[in-house]
């Protein structure tokens, strides 16, 4: 074994990756609930790309096929039901997990020095996801993949002077049809998931050069022994994977529950709607996006036309997503966990929580004069989270950081 | 620390709880349907419903007879013998006996594919829409329908509307719309039995993961990586 080792080790670093990276790496002793779902992003994005690998055997990227064979996939192709079911809890499991993930970032001040790339590789990951998610939603050719898209998509088409050839550039045609169908498909199994998966290795990289933040904010390469291990760290393996292995598991009971019990869960994960086949000739009631997308459409549909044209709201989707990544020098507090802020942040954290489920829940909502109101001041409120967070991070007393973490 | 988890995941369960995504739009009531997809009996009798009354006009082109057959505990032979009128292999899929041309001209359209109607509207909607029927002189077939207005479809369930008592006709209703949950995802007869030893074998598997960061641990609250000083 260990001669095999050593023969491995002269052609590649293999032991020193190990260390590098699981055994020798060195990891805050006081992590909470919050830090699981980094190592539960990891497991959707292999459950996502395990489950899509079967699920593309089966599924036909043709306009006149594609809705027939994913019921093919779910009545005659062995155990394809809970394939597609797993795939399809899979993708809003992964935005809980990455709403959650950020969330934490946001507790605990993550994107702060030194680890304001990691936080822009993280946001970037967070687009490519939407992406993902959005072209994968279209695939099953139902009512709402296909309105969804068409809604979506010419939202491009706002963009003065190049908004049409953008749109028939994705679209490969001037409606939504096959050509558009074939090309998400060719993006959602091939092109999307390489990019997230060179992403989230970019953003482990990044993570590993720094070290991981904590519930504390302490930086704990600041303490080291004699022998230059941190003295607040403890090695990610076996301690962090062990760890991890029982948050994985009380995870896959939530999600087996929703998988075998609640697929659809009244509507949130499986719309209603998209049991009827695509059908260009009949609008429906009601065109909404899945929830983890209904924020950003919310801002959209809050501000209204101006000069006849949708640009404005737009690019207020757009702001609203790309200003998430300058949130590093946003913050101008000294510290970083919210254990220690001041009270100013903690207040308005909890109005932007709670500004992002609103929005959320009439992002799903038809149109009605009082939505459209509270959601332009929802909107409102989101922005401010972040045009007037130099100045409430500035203010305020916060506590004393200690020097260690406080759980040894 | 466990005030904050607290206020987050009771925040979380109250949103599940309270928004309702179906909810949009339909502002027509509903009756609730109150059907139980582990009534096999029922099923069965929603079957034989199905294909004397719907399947003249209504194909269920998803499903295939022998897979109904095996579901619903009903042998091929008899499959094949009362319930198959438009089709000869009980390998064929369950389609209508109407010629779709021919069903646009007298009908104004086509009768949809019923395959996933208890998905894409819910068995309320079902259930109310077949008991929803009433006279209405205006309509090409003397009726009028209180779910779904001027719907082009005949009172298709008059006769046992008119022979049957006011409760076996809700049953029979009853047992279709059923037939019709069950059509529109079949393994929703197994995946509920799945999903408790799955979650049972998870929830072993936990205590046994629990046991073994607890043991790791140790090294961490007492042992070689207890925090120098």
């Amino acid at each position: 074994m260990d001669n095999n080792k050593n023969w491995i080790d002269q052609r590649f670093p293999l032991t020193k990756v190990w260390n590098e990276h699981l055994a020798e790496y060195y990891t805050p002793r006081n992590f909470n609930f919050w830090y699981f779902f980094g190592s539960l992003a990891i497991l959707m994005l292999v459950i996502q790309i395990l489950t899509g690998v079967f699920l593309t055997m089966h599924y036909k990227p043709d306009a006149a096929l594609a809705f027939a064979s994913v019921e093919y996939i779910m009545r005659d192709v062995d155990w394809g039901w809970l394939i597609r079911y797993i795939h399809s809890t899979g993708a809003s499991a992964f935005f809980v997990v990455i709403y959650l993930h950020m969330y934490r970032g946001l507790l605990y001040g993550s994107y702060k020095a030194p680890r304001e790339l990691i936080w822009i590789l993280g946001m970037v990951l967070y687009i490519a996801l939407m992406a993902e998610a959005f072209m994968g939603y279209v695939l099953p050719w139902g009512q709402m993949s296909y309105w969804g898209a068409k809604v979506i998509i010419n939202l491009f088409g706002s963009f003065p002077v190049v908004g049409d050839i953008i749109v028939e550039f994705i679209l490969g045609d001037y409606a939504v049809g096959d050509p558009t169908l074939n090309r998400f498909f060719s993006l959602h199994v091939i092109a999307l998931p390489l990019i997230l998966v060179i992403l989230v290795f970019l953003h482990i990289v990044a993570l590993h050069t720094v070290g991981s933040n904590n519930p504390d904010g302490v930086e704990i390469k600041k303490n080291k022994d004699k022998n230059g291990i941190p003295k607040d760290g403890i090695p990610f393996h076996p301690y962090y994977s062990v760890k991890d292995i029982m948050g994985v598991v009380v995870f896959l009971m939530i999600f087996s529950s929703i998988v075998f019990f609640a697929p659809a869960l009244n509507g949130y994960f499986l719309e209603a709607p998209n049991f009827v086949e695509a059908n260009p000739l009949k609008t429906p009631d009601h065109i909404a996006p899945l929830w983890y997308l209904t924020p950003f459409y919310s801002v959209l549909r809050a501000i209204p036309p101006m000069f006849g044209s949708q640009l404005p709201g737009v690019l207020a989707m757009f702001a609203a997503l790309l200003i998430l990544i300058a949130l590093p020098w946003l913050d101008r507090s000294k510290v970083k966990s919210i254990r220690y802020r001041s009270w100013p942040y903690k207040v308005a954290l909890t109005i932007f929580v709670i500004t992002f489920i609103v929005l959320g829940w009439l992002g799903m909502q038809a149109v009605t004069p009082l939505y459209s109101l509270m959601a332009q001041i929802f909107t409102a409120l989101y922005f401010a989270f972040f045009i007037l967070m130099p100045w409430f991070t500035s203010i305020g007393k916060t506590k004393p950081v200690p020097e260690r973490t406080t759980e040894h | 620390m466990k005030k904050l988890l607290n206020t987050t995941l009771s925040a979380m369960t109250a949103m599940i709880i309270s928004f309702n995504a179906n909810a949009a739009g339909s502002n027509v009531h509903l009756e609730s349907a109150n059907t139980d997809i582990t009534d096999e009996a029922s099923l069965q009798r929603g079957a034989k419903s199905f294909m004397n009354f719907c399947s003249g006009c209504h194909s269920i082109e998803l499903i295939r007879y022998n897979r109904i057959a095996k579901d619903l505990n009903i042998s091929e032979a008899d499959m094949a013998k009362n319930l198959m009128f438009n089709a000869d292999k009980v390998g064929s899929k369950v389609f209508s006996s109407i010629p779709a041309d021919d069903a646009k001209l007298w009908f104004g359209t086509t009768p949809p594919d019923l395959s996933l109607t208890a998905r894409a509207k819910g068995t309320d909607w079902i259930y109310s829409y077949l008991k929803g029927f009433y006279t209405d002189e205006s309509r090409p077939y003397g009726v009028n329908n209180h779910v779904l207005k001027n719907a082009s479809m005949p009172d298709a369930l008059w006769q046992l509307k008119q022979d049957k008592s006011e409760k076996e006709f809700e049953q029979d209703v009853r047992d279709i719309t059923n037939f019709l949950d069950y059509v529109s995802e079949p393994v929703k007869l197994i995946r509920y039995d799945i999903g408790i030893k799955v979650i049972g074998f998870l929830f072993i598997l936990f205590i046994l993961s629990y046991l073994l960061k607890k043991e790791y641990w140790k090294d961490v609250k007492y042992g070689k990586w207890r925090a120098k000083d």
